[in-house]
Parts: structure tokens; sequence; C-alpha cells
């Protein structure tokens, strides 16, 4: 099957510092690809080269054939790709609601709309899709409230919602569950899988090996810029290689 | 010592009175600057230091068109709001390129150079130092078209044979401010208002998000940039006359100042900071040491003089050390301008007259 991002020898230098070297990486549509690896070991990195944060040294990185290569943001995004950062990246000083609602526009107006004339109060619709994610992520008793006044989880479930009412085709995830409780892991767990179920393709970074082999269809192991084993969950847990790289020699 | 309070009242209270017109038209005028500069400023956040070029640009504008085509307001200020807006997209492009600190000043380079061009280069179109000025021999081509003429006296602006001074110019000022309200009013509900408080709220986020930050803070720059142009005519309109001091750094401070002051962001706000700033204006600047003698005359004579060379410093040519002072003490104790004021105000009426006693207080926190 055709990949649906297809990431060829991407090299990225930071001063000294290899962070990114030699990277390939094929995701299949329709999959969960998780990446793994310690700290520093250039997977943010990655996907900023994926949406136009950083541009790779080398290498190229192609989405449905559109090379991404230079492409502002927002034109990746409007290809139909999604991230949710590390540190979540939300409108703070507006309200749920419209944290929702601005990127459901995006996906419906484009990049640009002087849409200056017609009141929000008549939105009736955006407000309804809006609400639904809302809910989706367990947040809409909150709609109201300014984003800003929510604990690290809530803004992580806030972002992903942001990213799911855009309902793309590629969703970048990095560390969906950090800082959340277990139970609320428990819970974006189980909507990665309704999400993954309806087919839209998605990019998993995790330190948590719980998430990590509920979700993944396949695995790639990153380790000081490099990938050091690919595969499926269970090839991974089993590869000396990662046990001793990734946790120096401990059982997953 | 009554007397002199007196004397000291009807200065206060005279702007208000049937004498000031012209105070009434300079509210609705500096209403609407700082309506427009509030779209730019209070909901995206870009802050400028360079409006009061399209203001200028718009005065100049006006004038032209009454000596060119007619002394009508309506295509005066209606060209004035088109080159205030081209300006303004032009400069906003430039400007655009950079945020925070980088785009203010560059704001304000691009609105000290065409202070400095209206003064040099381009006296042939400003009239340099003198102003631009009406003359009786101007050739207002739409007028005489019509058959419109205005004899051996200097015209001045009306609209459709109602003369644009006095009371009629503010009315006229007054009907543009609401219409420029209500324009306001849409695009800050607007799905188009919510996307420039994005702006201002987070660009990043709005990139990955798929909007392209630059064109929707272009747009809001282009607005102000207009409603600035369309204040800048209407001076012209009830005072036909353009200098270049109208683009100087001080007025575009001054439009900052009237929306911080009234509320950075609120409908309202700048409107009511307008209006505050140009009130006090016109008491201040109005004493002067003889006024200042007169009302503090009450006093023993040493003293007298004493409060008087102190008080003098704030008032007169020394008005705008008050406006610092006004300033200071508003934005150290409501940082949210006067609308907060009066939001707290209604916070604390509602509390004491109590919406009804079954609401319930909020629980305290274990
Ligand atoms: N913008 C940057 N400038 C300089 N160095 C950077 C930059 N971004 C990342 N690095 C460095 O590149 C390396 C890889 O960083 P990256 O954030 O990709 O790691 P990571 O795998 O996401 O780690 P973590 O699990 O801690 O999030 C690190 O050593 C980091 O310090
Ligand atoms: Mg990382």
């Amino acid at each position: 099957m055709a990949s649906i991002l297809s990431v060829q020898n991407v090299n990225k230098r930071f001063g000294g510092l290899k962070a990114l070297d030699e990277v390939n990486l094929e995701i299949e549509p329709g999959t969960v690809h998780a990446i793994i690896g310690p700290n520093g070991a250039g997977k943010s990195t990655l996907l900023n080269c994926f949406v136009g944060r950083l541009t790779p040294d080398v290498g190229t990185v192609t989405f449905e054939g559109h090379s991404l290569i230079r492409l502002a943001p927002h034109e990746i995004n409007q290809l139909g790709v999604s991230r949710v950062f590390q540190t979540p990246e939300i409108f703070g000083d507006l309200t749920l609601l419209e944290n929702v609602m601005i990127p459901y526009f995006a996906k419906r107006d484009g990049a640009f709309s002087l849409n200056a004339w017609k009141p929000m109060a008549g939105q009736n619709d955006v407000r309804g899709k809006a609400e639904e994610m809302l809910a989706d992520v367990g947040l809409g008793e909150k709609h109201a409230m300014v984003a800003n006044s929510l604990s690290r989880g809530d803004k992580r479930r806030l972002e992903l919602a942001m990213c799911l009412v855009q309902q793309p085709k590629l969703l970048l995830l990095d560390e969906p569950t950090a800082g959340m409780a277990r139970a609320d892991t428990n819970n974006t767990i189980d909507l990665l899988k309704t999400i993954a179920s309806r087919g839209i393709t998605m990019v998993v970074i995790e330190h948590d090996m719980h998430v990590v082999f509920s979700l993944a269809d396949k695995i790639s192991v990153l380790a000081q810029g490099y990938v050091i084993a690919e595969g499926a969950p269970n090839d991974i847990k089993g590869d000396p290689r990662v046990q001793e790289v990734y946790l120096g020699g401990a059982e997953i | 010592m009554l007397r002199s309070n007196g004397s000291c009242r009807s200065y206060i209270l005279q702007p208000f009175g049937a004498g000031y017109p012209d105070l009434l038209q300079k509210f609705a005028i500096f209403g609407i600057f700082a309506i427009g500069f509030n779209i730019l400023f209070g909901l995206t956040g870009y802050l400028s230091f360079g409006h009061a070029a399209f203001l200028g640009i718009g005065s100049y504008t006006a004038v032209w068109t009454f000596k060119l085509l007619s002394m009508n307001p309506l295509p005066a200020v209606l060209l004035a709001t088109l080159l205030g807006g081209l300006f303004a997209a032009l400069i906003g492009f430039i400007s655009l390129r950079r945020t925070g600190i980088y785009f203010s000043i560059l704001t304000l380079a691009f609105a000290q150079m065409s202070y400095n061009l209206a003064y040099s280069v381009l006296t042939p179109i400003t009239n340099g130092e003198t102003g631009l000025q009406l003359r009786q021999a101007d050739p207002r081509v739409l007028d005489v078209a019509f058959g419109r003429d205005y004899g051996a006296v200097l015209p001045s602006s009306d609209l459709f044979g109602i003369g644009m001074t006095g009371y009629p110019g503010f009315y006229f000022c007054a009907a543009v401010l609401i219409l420029c309200f209500y324009i306001s009013m849409r695009i800050f509900r607007s799905p188009f208002g919510m996307m420039l408080r994005a702006v201002k709220s987070i660009q990043n986020r709005m990139n990955y998000t798929g909007l392209n930050t630059r064109p929707y803070a272009l747009a809001a720059f282009v607005i102000s940039g207009m409603y600035a142009g369309l204040a800048g005519g209407l001076l012209a309109v009830t005072d036909p006359l353009a200098g270049a001091e109208r683009m100087q750094w001080t007025a575009s401070g001054e439009v900052v100042l009237m929306t911080i002051l009234g509320g950075t962001g609120t409908l309202l706000g700048p409107v009511i900071g307008a209006g505050a700033i140009k009130y006090f204006e016109n008491i201040f600047s109005a004493f002067n040491e003889s006024i200042l003698l007169n009302t503090f005359n009450f006093l023993p004579e040493t003293l007298q003089h004493a409060v008087v060379s102190i008080a003098s410093l704030f008032v007169g040519e020394g008005w705008y050390l008050t406006l610092g002072a006004l300033f200071m003490v508003i934005v150290i104790f409501l940082p949210g301008g006067l609308m907060e004021g009066v939001r707290r105000i209604g916070l604390v009426v509602k509390r004491k007259f109590g919406v009804g006693q079954d609401d319930n207080p909020p629980a305290p926190a274990e």
C-alpha cells in the first residue's frame, strides 16, 4: 500500500548536534504509528519537520504526493495534517468553545476568510459541532470557560478536540497523555482508538508504554536521531537493541 | 469665595453649554478614530504608533476633494476613508512583517516619514507649514457642474445646503460615529473578530490550525486605517484645513491613550476614552494664570501664588502633564480602563442590592 506520509533521508542539525540522522519512515494510511525513544532522541524535532516548524537540512517529507518541504504551517494543515504539541498550544484568552470553533472555521472557510458581517450568535451548526467535539473529549460542561484556566491534562484534551474537529487525514500527537491522571489516560486511549477506527492515520509520540502498546500498529524506535528499530509491537518488545538503548537493558 | 467657585464650575460645565458644538464634534471624530484603532490594537494586539499618519492623509484628501470636486462632505469622507485604507495597506504590508515592539517602531517610523515628507518634498500637495486651505478660485468641478455657486466668499462644507459647522456638523459626525460603532460591533461579534482575537492570543497555534495570520492582521490594519482616514476627513469637513501636525507622533500616541484609558478590546471603551481625553483637554488647556489666580483668590496671597504656580504647570500648555498623571493612575489602578471601572461599580451595585436573596453566595473554600 502507498504510504500517506513518506520521510526519506531526513537530517537536521542544531549547531554541532545531530538531532536527526538519515531518518526514513513510511506511515501507512489508516494505521497508528508510534515513535518511541529516550528524551532528546529527536522525536519532537521529527514532527516539527512534518508541520513546517522546521525545515530538514537534507531529505524529503511527502504527504499524499505533496512535498511538505518549505510549505507554510497553515498550508500543511490545509492539506489535512493536524498536530497536538508536547506543551499544549491553545488560545489561552479564548473560551473552550471558541478554541474548537476556530479550527473548524479554518477547515471550512480556508486559510483566510473575511467573514466579518455574520454574527457568531448565528453560527449554530459550527457551535453544535464544537460542543459535540468537546463532549467527546470530556470537556462538555467546561465549554464556556477560558482555556487558560484549564489543568494541563485538560489543555491537552482541548488541543486534541481542536485537531479532531478538523477531521484530519493525518493526526500527529506529541505525548498526548503526558500530565494526565490514569483515568484520563485510559479515556484518552479509548478516544484515540475510536478515532483510529474511523480510519484517521495517526503518528503518536509516547513515553507511556501502556498507551503505546494499546494503540500502535507499528513502532519506530528513535535514539540520538537514528531509527534503531522498526516493526510490529511484539517484535519491538523483544528486540534486544531497543531494550539496550531505550531502557538501558530493562524489560519493557 | 462663592464667586470664585462659581467661575471654576462654569469652566467645567461650559463645554456642555450651547457654545461648544466644536467640542462635541471632536468627541465624535476622535471616537471614530479610537474605535478603529481598537479594532487593530484591541483585537489583534498589534500596537501601532503611527495611526496619525492616516488621520492626516484623510484630512488632506478631504480638503483636496473640496478643492477639486465639491464642498459636499460625502465625497470628501468617502475618498478620505479610501485613501486612509490604501495607505494603511501599504504601510501595514511592510510593518506586519514584524511583531511586538519592532512592529510599533516601524509604524512610528512610517508616520514620522509622512510627517516630514508633508513638510518638505510634498509641499505642492500639502502646502507645507501653512497647511492646505480652500481658496475661492478652486475648481470644484462637481459643484460647477451642478450649478452651485458660492459667490465671492470662501465656501465652507455643506451637505445639500446644511452647513457643516456648529451643531449640524456635530450631528453629521455623530451619525457617522453611530454607523462606525455599529460596524465595529458587527466585526467584534463575527467569526472574523474571533480570528483577530486568536491572532492576539497565539499566532503559532493559528498557523498550525490552518489559518494564515498575515492577511488577518493586515485586514485589521487596513480597517483601522480606514477609520482613521474617515476621522481625518471629518476633521476637515468641520474645519476645512489640513496641516501636517495632525500626523505628528503625539497625535498617534493620543489615540493609544484614548483606547487604553477607555478600555482596550471593549466595544464602548475607546469612545469613552476619546471623550474623556478631549473633554479634559478642553478644560485644562483653557485655564490660564489669571483664571487660576481668580479661582484660588480665597487663599492668603502668598499661598495663592504658590498654589497657582504649581497648578499652572498642569494647565494650558502643560495639560499633557495632567494627561500623563491621569493615564498613570488609570493604568495602575484600573488596568482595564474606564470600562473596567464601570464593570466594577456594576458588580458592587449588584452585590449591594442583590439579584434576590435566593442567590446562593459562593461556597467558602474548605
Ligand atoms: N530548536 C532547537 N535548537 C537547538 N536544539 C534543539 C532544538 N530543538 C531540539 N533541540 C535538541 O535536539 C535534540 C532532540 O530534541 P527533541 O525535542 O526532538 O527530543 P525528543 O525526542 O522530543 O525528547 P523528549 O522526549 O524529551 O520530548 C535535543 O538534544 C534538543 O536539545
Ligand atoms: Mg519531544
